[in-house]
């Protein structure tokens, strides 16, 4: 399969958007989906999104909605409720990318 | 790198928690571990203001199972030692939710964050991560009466060694 890109997006692009980067690396590795995974800050997704050319965004902080690509909310990495679910939605928009 | 070596065990300290806390607001209960912060020289006088605006912008409401916990921080310029301050609050302050603009969280559980180094924060965070995800810990800590309490509850979930033989602390 095509090595999909992920856009990993928090306020100052170290803490939250690692925590997640780990994550999604983890379930992405687990469905078999090679993936290269990128940071930045909130405030340089639409910058990122240009240039790094993202299959999908996860985020901590709130980005904009009309960046023409599936964007999900990534805080159930960090509180724990709803990260299943979340993780199956993932996998499913990674394995849809193209 | 040596883990002990940066003091990673004593995260917390008595006189950094808060138990039972009473707070009006998140700022309220933001400025008084601050407060606590500061007075023993983990932080700068900058932290507060830093942090509360932090906050505006960037919400640390979680909402985690059982307790909502939120972990408002500044950035490592406002930070001089690393600690973290712990509010136990009697009734809960609503926090913005985290990656939600919308949303907020009732919360009970205040953990300020003070990191004087960013690669610190990421590791720092993984663990209270796996802390608030492990069934219980929440609901403990916000049972706690006493400062030395919640101390022993953050000392077993944060130790970077040894945290997989801590059988005897996970009594309810």
């Amino acid at each position: 399969m095509e090595e999909k890109r992920v856009l990993i997006a928090c306020g100052t692009s170290i803490a939250t958007a690692t925590v997640v980067a780990e994550k999604v690396k983890e379930i992405a590795q687990k469905a078999g989906i090679p993936v290269r995974v990128a940071q930045c800050k909130a405030a340089e997704v639409r910058g990122r999104t240009s240039t790094f050319d993202p299959h999908i965004i996860v985020a901590t902080t709130p980005v904009p909605k009309d960046l023409g690509i599936p964007v999900f909310n990534g805080v159930p990495f960090l509180s724990g409720v709803g990260m299943e679910a979340l993780e199956a939605q993932i996998v499913e928009a990674l394995k849809k990318a193209e | 790198m040596d883990e002990r070596s940066k003091g990673q065990d004593e995260w917390v300290r008595e006189d950094l928690v808060v138990v039972p806390m009473r707070a009006e607001s998140a700022a309220d209960a933001i400025s008084q571990l601050g407060a606590r912060l500061e007075a023993g020289g983990f932080v700068k006088p900058t932290w507060v203001q830093a942090a509360l605006e932090r906050e505006k912008v960037f919400a640390t409401g979680l909402p985690t199972p059982e307790v909502g916990v939120a972990i408002p921080h500044a950035d490592v310029e406002h930070v001089s030692r690393q600690a973290i301050a712990v509010g136990v609050l009697e009734e809960p302050v609503e926090f913005g939710e985290m990656g939600n603009p919308d949303g907020s969280v009732p919360v009970r559980i205040v953990c300020a964050l003070a990191v004087a180094q960013s690669d610190l924060l990421v590791t720092l965070l993984q663990r209270l991560v796996e802390m608030f995800q492990t069934p219980g810990v929440l609901r403990r800590i916000a049972g706690a009466r006493t400062p030395a309490e919640v101390v022993d509850i953050f000392r077993q979930h944060l130790r970077f060694e040894e945290a997989e033989s801590q059988d005897a602390g996970n009594r309810s």
